[in-house]
């Protein structure tokens, strides 16, 4: 879900050229980039929730009674299925760091990203906002992800433990694959990241 | 004819099961009349208040199957009020006084208590089958009931009920002598049911064809019955979002693959990816899969199930599945007929990752396309005449844009000459829902083309009284017209009151009609039961004035012979 600010200053944004959404504070996943298309001018009069709807994103205000129209039966059974586990908090570790980190691997790829490579990038982009100041995410020619800490030069690669207890290097599964087998995530320090499960054969 | 006797006359008339035929020979003289009246064994009530329990039994005293429909389909997404009506217990218990060779119930969006299905038991020694669709009311108290004294049940199908579920109790009270069983559904059953019992139950029903299981049923269970289920024809399985265990897993796909008579696979609550291989075995025989509740398997899951399902006829589906799943389904399955996109998020506008291509490629890769329900967050007429064009076949279309009014996605037009390029090509369309952007134009073509078109549902559509009365004008074949937030109002409500009698119902809810045209259409119309329906809430439009008269908030009008209902509630003014 994102909040976003007053709109009125897209009005005037339009005029000067500025465009004040780029700056407006918001809290959204990075990197997601929410329907900006600015809906026709709504009549005031008008009871229809398009103008709310067009404008802002995921918001629950805009509920029409009985709008979609689908059936109160599968409303439920959907609506039972996303209460139910839908957070999965691992805890992440990084080599060097006092303590330890967690983060919630079902919080990404939403509809905004529906590629596990999209999902990867936020949630590297994540560990990076939690640990590191300086990071780049270096993606090398055969689809390893390594982070490296642009100040030390440290290289940093991604890997986690699945349910065997094996440690594995991220980004090989398909993304609802890696979040239904994740026990813990380490950032390992390259030096030290030699006995890595070999990757599965394509 | 007439000098036939009366056996050879019953015989011809053996020859017509469809309603309608029988209705026409019923009106041909007294003796036909007669004939046709004792020999009749399927009987029909679309509306549960258009005619009386009593009179439908005394004139079909030997009827076998009957099928009653309580609640408008409006009911389905709340706009119709809880104890607004639709009650089976007279329905039953007229049968039971009247007709006690009685076989077969369906019911639909009807309110069914535990005591008429305790009556319902105990009243019918050759019952067999119940089917209960979208119905209330009762718990698992009723249904021990059923299980515990309709010694020939065949078939118990329950189909997205809203059940009080008092226990697993009941799926023990078949007796160990029940051995008819052909076809199960409890998945809308919501707790627990007793593996043991279960696989007791399925173990002594050899002709078991169809079995439904819910969502507590585990993967070892399922592996259990399917190893007994050889010939099963049908399965909605049950849970299969347990940690991946490989041996789980793999004992199910071993039990898959016996059944090689499995044609339609449903459940798939809250599926795990994981579980998709298992699947693969029985892929490529399945002609019905239904993946619409399983909001946690991505587009590239499904993709990957659904590419080995080459003989597909129907798919239910989440929108999840995006239009470049869409264009899978296009690529394989050459014999769609059915498909049915729903959303999975209901409240965030704009984020459906199905649009129009999606459907586009759909159209241009299945030409057996005839039935078609589709979510999506945008169209453009562009896409709905390509459609069109592509599959001429379509007899049911429903299109629903998530935002209501929203206009065609790339020029900012009304939809109306995209839906209009739809009821031109299709012309066997008898089914028809629109959305978006859609002004009068709409109406005018769907009263100049849509000459099959049974039912219409019209939502957030049009700018005046015009539009509704094209449609009532021009569809001559009109039995259901659902209409909710339109401007239409008096005008078009009393614009053609004599055709409300050759249709079945009439929906209108937050129109511009107004009380007064209510009672001026009540008096012209005394074969017409006018119910104007009106909540005390917060959303209540009462002090809202249209020319000085307060609006009416719902309005159901209906063709009846039984005159105004006696139990309607105190919220229900009948005209």
């Amino acid at each position: 879900m994102s909040v976003e600010t007053e709109r009125s200053s897209t009005e005037s944004s339009a005029a000067s050229g500025l465009d004040f959404e780029d700056t407006a504070l918001t809290l959204r996943l990075p990197g997601s980039d929410p329907d900006r298309k600015r809906a026709s001018t709504s009549d005031p009069d008008c009871p229809s929730p398009t103008a709310a709807a067009a404008d802002s994103p995921p918001s629950p205000k805009a509920q029409v009674v009985g709008w979609p129209p689908v059936r109160a039966f599968r409303k439920n059974a959907l609506a039972a299925s996303a209460s139910s586990a839908r957070t999965k908090f691992v805890k992440v570790a990084v080599d060097g760091a006092p303590y330890l980190r967690k983060v919630d691997l079902a919080a990404f790829a939403g509809y905004t990203t529906t590629t596990s490579a999209a999902a990867y990038d936020q949630l590297l982009a994540a560990l990076q906002d939690k640990f590191i100041s300086h990071f780049t995410v270096r993606r090398l020619g055969n689809e390893e992800m390594k982070l490296v800490d642009a100040v030390s030069g440290t290289e940093y690669v991604p890997t986690y433990e699945d349910k065997d207890g094996d440690w594995m290097l991220l980004g090989d599964v398909p993304w609802r694959m890696f979040v239904e087998t994740c026990q813990r995530i380490r950032l390992m320090k390259s030096s030290e990241a030699v006995n890595l499960a070999p990757r599965a054969a394509r | 004819m007439t000098y036939f006797p009366e056996e050879v006359v019953e015989h011809i008339f053996s020859f017509l099961p469809a309603q309608r035929d029988r209705n026409a020979v019923s009106l041909v003289c007294k003796v036909w009349y007669e004939v046709e009246r004792l020999s009749r064994r399927h009987v029909f009530v679309g509306n549960c208040y258009a005619v009386r329990p009593d009179r439908v039994v005394l004139r079909f005293p030997n009827v076998r199957a009957l099928s009653v429909k309580g609640k408008p389909h409006f009911a389905d997404f709340n706009l119709v009020p809880p104890d607004w009506g639709g009650y089976a217990g007279p329905w039953i218990e007229a049968a039971a006084r009247g007709c006690v060779g009685l076989e077969e119930l369906r019911m639909k969006r009807m309110v069914v208590s535990d005591e008429s299905l305790e009556l319902l038991a105990k009243s019918f020694p050759r019952f067999r089958a119940l089917i209960l669709v979208s119905c209330e009311g009762f718990s698992t108290d009723g249904l021990a009931a059923i299980a515990s004294h309709c010694k020939l049940l065949r078939e118990l199908d329950l189909q997205e009920n809203e059940v009080d579920d008092r226990g697993p109790r009941w799926l023990s009270c078949f007796p160990d002598s029940c051995t008819s069983l052909a076809s199960l559904n409890f998945a809308c059953i919501k707790g627990e049911v007793n593996a043991g019992a279960l696989e007791r139950l399925v173990a002594r029903s050899p002709n078991l064809r169809s079995l439904r299981l819910n969502r507590s049923v585990s993967v070892d269970t399922l592996s259990k019955i399917l190893m007994r289920t050889p010939n099963l024809e049908d399965l909605g399985t049950g849970n299969l979002t347990e940690d991946f265990q490989t041996e789980s897993y793999q004992r199910l796909t071993v039990a898959l693959e016996k059944c090689k008579m499995l044609k339609s696979l449903s459940g798939f609550w809250d599926a795990s990816p994981l579980c998709v291989p298992c699947i693969y075995p029985v892929c490529a025989q399945l002609t019905g899969l239904n993946l619409s509740y399983a909001p946690t398997l991505e587009s590239s899951d499904l993709t990957k199930m659904i590419s080995h399902c080459v003989k597909l006829q129907r798919l239910w589906v989440l929108d999840c599945i995006a239009d470049k799943g869409l264009q899978v389904v296009a690529s394989t399955c050459k014999d769609l007929q059915e498909l049915r996109v729903f959303p999975s998020e209901f409240y965030i506008a704009g984020y459906s990752p199905v649009t129009e291509e999606g459907l586009v490629a759909i159209s241009a890769g299945c030409p057996k396309l005839s039935s078609l329900l589709y979510f999506c967050h945008q169209m453009t007429n562009a896409a709905l005449i390509t459609i069109a064009k592509n599959c001429p076949n379509f007899t049911r279309f429903r299109l629903c844009i998530l935002e209501p009014g929203k206009p065609d996605a790339m020029t900012n037009q009304p939809l109306d000459e995209g839906f209009g390029a739809i009821v031109r090509e299709c012309e066997g369309l008898r089914r028809l829902s629109i959305s978006g952007l859609l002004t009068d134009k709409v109406f005018m073509h769907i009263g100049r083309h849509a000459k099959q078109l049974e039912m219409l549902s019209i939502a957030f559509a049009g700018d005046s009284d015009a539009g509704m009365m094209h449609v009532m004008e021009g569809c001559k074949n009109l039995r259901k017209l659902e209409i909710r937030d339109s401007p239409f109002g008096d005008a078009a409500l009393l614009g053609n009151v004599a055709k409300y009698e050759t249709m079945r119902s009439l929906w209108m809810s937050s129109c511009t009609v107004t009380e007064k045209g209510c009672q001026v259409l009540a008096s012209k119309m005394p074969m017409l039961n006018v119910e104007v329906i009106n909540e005390v809430d917060e959303s209540s439009e009462m002090d809202e004035s249209h020319g000085g008269l307060p609006k009416v908030h719902k309005l159901y009008v209906y063709r009846t012979i039984a005159g105004p209902r006696d139990d309607a509630p105190d919220f229900v003014k009948i005209l």
